[in-house]
């Protein structure tokens, strides 16, 4: 099965031939209906799990909502002083929003790469079992990205980051010297962007899967090569799959913990040199990094920076479905 | 085997062992380990037997001597079992304060707000708090070819606050005659969680290096940006990885890596368990703790000959009042292997950790006695 | 179409016939084609590093360390640099604590679905659909953050159990079950609900001997696949469960190894400071069983994947009977 369809992409099939609606039951048997009963009360439970997380997370931060800049650094030891909750909040919304677009940069032309090999490049026979093998990307729990990363990976990536450094260090991305070791949020954007890859693949490669035939046919009897056939058919019909896949991506790479807790060198600054260290930090990592030790204002605290993270992907998940609910009721329309 | 055939075998053996539920608890004494089970240690132990669970978590400082106090306790007591989760002195006293765990683990004596606490949970005999792992923290850094640097607390302090930024710095050279100082780039490491070692480190820097030093002691790292790491670990960790690191953790931790003598009085000091426990041995009590609370204040500013002045202090805490007399009667068997000579001697090998002095036993284990 | 506007100029300088433009591509145009051919290839390839590297490093650094052994022990008393110890606790811990997760998921997420598919008509349904969805995007680590509020407002704060684990992983878990099932149920031909119907067979008899019997193997594969994405959490059990070294079996009191939360145990641990006359001490053991323990864990993954292969293939219902 491909991640598209446990994700609910566009892959899940159209919602339309639902069973159509039974001849009315003149007897309602206490069996039909405990079961019909059980059935709805489960379908509420959902939204009854969502408000529950919302509810939750509001009550546990509302300690820390509710104090004053100086109440919250006095009780909470990293708190930093003279700033307001939303002051200590910026940077870290800051960081997990820079790692999460770099992630994001460095995936998806990849990922479209991928998707439109798959699709359209590689033997029909083969495409399946090529999807496959990208979806094993997705099998990788993230506590082993985080290993391979922090051990095998960056020490790897270092040259090319130290090389970056002094080339185009007179760009405020890569501005110079690179840290040693290269705990730094360009690294971490690159094992996001792995980690994120094989969702973007699936969902991407299966809209170009649905270009119509007839688009890409009379493309190639008007001449066109294959390039020039993708380039007019395949990606204007793929592009608002393109953009729902990389806020599906994006909304991962937002959310990720483990990865980035053991590979990145934190710091809560607005600074955009992706190559220093000690500069950033993502509020997930942030949360992992300091729950263990805090206290309970301090949970508190983390609570609400998790109610940050929990509003911010929910807007970008919301965004995701309803690009999708737009482009459904297009191709619909074909 | 073929790498393929591994696989396989391990997969299958994963599962039926998961299901089959023959796990076994004792990994020294397994048939099956490597080099043949461990040689039983004598029990030489005839009192009565000891049972049930005792949980404890904090100060991740702590770990490896708790670990192999644990590894001890239940090889004489086999019936017992002792968990330690390291979760940071910050956890550790959280969770004993809320009553999840027995005894807790804290690099920072409970303040007055946690005693009141403290009170309420333990009831009217109120809490011990012994100060039973006395680590060196070493300053440690990765220069190829030098494995001993001699520095001032003052240039310390310059270097961690980014004042000093290459190691051939003059004030560098000035204190290491007859050392190659490389051209390079100083990156300080420190922690980037909340932790004890921090907090000792950045007292000692305040209470020692005077004007360099322009922060107040704290459990987090008060100069932002710059390497930092989590754990002491982690610190090492990153120090190694890089090039022209330094950091400071836990001395147990520090392994292959360069340490640096820091000047005490006239002469620079380099960290041993001896000289750390001389520093506790100089130092005042802390007034007006209840009774039960042992607190040492270190006097970081000593001229004392022989001293390290980089210690941190780990405390145990525990009630002196358990509901039910078998956890009392484990905790006191607990602590005082701890606190007894064995136990000390075990931290020192395994942690590297300074023994408490007899004197300092001697109280400590007049406390635990009265455990109940 | 726009194509023939495209074109570059032709290369013989004189207006090409419509037999030229169609049987000679101008040359830029065959160029353009062949480089991005071999970007769209390269960018597969490009993906394939990751892969091969991450399968490669954790075979090679964990395959060394895999015995009877260290499966069947856990880390009790097992300190510094010991050349022993396992992860049979963490092993323990990560399938009770799934298996929890798992029966709290399933019940909710097909009954969900079956809701949707075979009741759900109105607002209520249209709302279940789309926060389905949005609840798919959850970050792992806030699912976790909603489990320690809910159990610290029950049991008071620090508390850490099992079944704390489980609900977290409950949440991440649900909507999947939901999606993958409701799928697998919206396959079920019409016609076979119909025939029950007709023979007067109650509707909630049908959906459960008829729609569900034709549709389990999809739904034992949707669950298997479910169980798949959750079991490599760790960032939520790491908040909720806590780390302990020795076998736990009860879930519902007392801390919990998990095989990714004793993979980020170990590797934070790090190297083992070993004396230079020390018999019993590797100084990398901590990353040794680290790598051993993840790929275990990618094993246990792809065996579950494999599981959801095979109850596709043996239990989907024999065509022609």
């Amino acid at each position: 099965m491909s991640i598209a369809r446990q994700a609910g992409a566009p892959a899940s099939p159209p919602p339309a031939p639902g069973p159509s609606r039974p001849v009315r039951r003149v007897r309602h048997g206490l069996g039909g209906r405990v079961f019909a009963g059980l059935a709805t009360s489960a379908g509420a439970t959902i939204l009854v799990i969502l408000a529950a997380v919302a509810v939750f997370l509001v009550i546990r931060a509302w300690p820390a909502l509710t104090s004053s800049p100086e109440e919250l650094a006095d009780g909470v030891s990293w708190f930093p002083e003279g700033t307001t909750l939303a002051g200590f909040v910026g940077p870290l919304i800051f960081g997990t929003l820079l790692a999460a677009l770099l992630a994001l940069l460095l995936a998806v032309p990849v990922a479209i790469g991928i998707a439109l090999f798959i699709s359209h490049y590689a033997p029909r026979r083969l495409a399946s079992p090529l999807g496959y093998v990208i979806d094993l990307l997705a099998a990788i729990p993230s506590v082993v990205y985080g290993l391979w990363g922090a051990t095998w990976l960056a020490p790897r990536l270092f040259p090319l980051w130290d090389w970056l450094g002094r080339n185009l260090g007179f760009v405020p991305f890569f501005e110079g010297p690179a840290s040693s070791p290269p705990r730094v949020v360009m690294t971490v954007g690159v094992v996001l962007a792995v980690m994120i890859l094989p969702i973007i693949t699936a969902v991407t490669r299966e809209v170009f899967l649905q270009t119509p035939r007839l688009h890409e046919e009379a493309a190639l009897a008007l001449g066109a090569t294959r390039w020039e056939m993708v380039r007019m058919a395949v990606l204007p019909f793929g592009r608002s799959g393109v953009i729902s896949a990389s806020m599906l991506g994006l909304g991962r790479a937002l959310g990720e913990t483990m990865a980035v807790l053991m590979i990145l060198g934190p710091g809560f600054t607005y600074s955009l040199a992706l190559l220093q260290v000690g500069r950033h930090q993502t509020i997930a990592a942030n949360i992992a990094n300091q729950f263990p030790e805090a206290n309970p204002l301090g949970v508190s605290t983390l609570i609400a920076t998790g109610l940050v993270l929990f509003v911010i992907t929910l807007a970008v998940n919301m965004g995701a479905r309803w690009v999708i609910s737009r482009r459904a009721e297009f191709s619909g329309a074909n | 085997m073929t790498p393929h055939r591994r696989l396989r075998t391990a997969a299958i053996l994963v599962a039926a062992i998961a299901l089959s539920g023959c796990g076994s608890d004792d990994p020294l004494g397994h048939p099956w380990r490597p080099g043949g089970p461990g040689e039983p240690v004598e029990n030489l132990y005839d009192g009565p037997v000891l049972r049930g669970q005792l949980e404890g978590a904090g100060s991740s400082a702590q770990e490896s001597a708790m670990q192999a106090w644990i590894a001890g306790f239940q090889n004489i007591h086999a019936a017992a079992s002792v968990a330690y989760d390291p979760v940071g002195s910050g956890g550790g006293r959280t969770q004993f304060l809320e009553g999840g765990i027995q005894f807790g683990g804290s690099d920072a004596a409970l303040n007055h707000d946690e005693l009141d606490r403290a009170a309420q949970q333990c009831g009217e005999a109120g809490l011990a708090e012994l100060p039973l792992y006395i680590s060196p923290i070493a300053v440690i850094f990765n220069l190829d070819g030098i494995s001993e640097l001699q520095l001032t607390p003052a240039t310390v302090a310059r270097i961690f606050d980014r004042q000093v930024t290459r190691w051939d710095d003059p004030e560098i050279a000035a204190d290491n005659p007859g050392v190659d100082l490389p051209d390079l780039l100083i990156t300080p490491v420190a922690r980037s969680d909340e932790s004890g070692t921090t907090e000792n480190f950045s007292e000692y820097l305040a209470d020692a290096a005077g004007e360099a030093w322009p922060y107040p002691a704290s459990g987090d790292w008060p100069v932002t940006g710059g390497q930092s790491a989590q754990g002491n670990s982690g610190v090492v960790q990153t120090v190694t990885d890089g090039r022209g690191t330094v950091g400071y953790a836990d001395a147990s931790k520090a392994g292959a890596l360069g340490t640096v003598k820091v000047k005490v009085g006239d002469d620079f000091v380099g960290y041993s368990p001896e000289a750390a426990a001389a520093i506790v041995a100089i130092s005042p009590r802390e007034e007006g703790r209840p009774e039960g609370s042992l607190v040492v204040e270190l006097d970081r500013e000593t001229t004392e000959a022989g001293t390290y002045p980089i210690v941190l202090i780990s405390y145990t805490l525990a009630c002196r009042q358990y509901a039910d007399p078998d956890e009392a009667a484990l905790v006191r068997a607990f602590l005082s292997y701890v606190a007894g000579e064995e136990g000390q001697q075990v931290s020192a090998l395994t942690a590297g950790s300074a023994p408490i002095s007899d004197a300092l036993r001697a109280e400590v284990q007049a406390v635990i006695d009265g455990i109940a | 179409m726009t194509l023939l506007d495209r074109k570059g100029p032709p290369t013989t300088g004189r207006p090409p016939s419509t037999r030229d433009l169609l049987t000679r591509g101008d040359i830029r145009r065959t160029v353009t084609d062949r480089v991005m051919t071999g970007v769209i290839t390269g960018a597969f390839l490009v993906a394939l590093v990751p892969l091969v590297s991450v399968s490669w490093t954790v075979l090679s650094n964990g395959i060394g360390r895999l015995s009877p052994y260290f499966f069947s022990v856990s880390m009790r008393g097992v300190f510094g640099g010991m050349d022993a110890g396992g992860i049979y606790h963490a092993i323990l811990g990560t399938v009770l604590i799934t298996a929890v997760a798992t029966l709290i998921s399933v019940p909710v997420g097909l009954m969900a679905a079956i809701y949707l598919v075979e009741y759900g008509r109105g607002p209520l349904a249209r709302a279940v659909t789309f926060f389905v969805d949005v609840m798919t995007g959850i970050p792992s680590i806030v699912a976790g953050l909603f489990a320690y509020a809910l159990f610290a407002a029950i049991f008071g704060p620090g508390v850490r159990f099992g079944v704390v684990g489980s609900v977290a992983l409950s949440v991440l878990m649900i909507p999947v079950v939901v999606r993958s099932s409701e799928e697998m149920l919206r396959l079920v031909p019409n016609e076979l609900r119909e025939a029950a119907y007709a023979l007067g067979v109650p509707k909630w008899l049908t959906i459960v001997k008829v729609v569900l019997r034709t549709a389990v193997a999809g739904i034992g594969t949707g669950i298997m696949l479910a169980v798949a994405r959750v079991i490599g959490e760790t960032a939520p059990l790491l908040i909720t469960v806590g780390v302990i070294d020795s076998i736990n079996r009860n879930v519902f009191e007392g801390r919990m190894m998990t095989l990714p939360v004793y993979v980020f145990r170990q590797y934070s641990q790090g190297l083992v400071p070993c004396a230079p006359d020390a018999v019993d001490c590797i100084a990398t053991v901590n990353f040794d069983r680290a790598w051993a323990a993840a790929l275990t864990l990618i094993l246990i993954v792809m065996l579950l994947n494999l599981l959801a292969r095979l109850i596709s293939r043996y239990f989907a219902p024999k065509a022609g009977r």
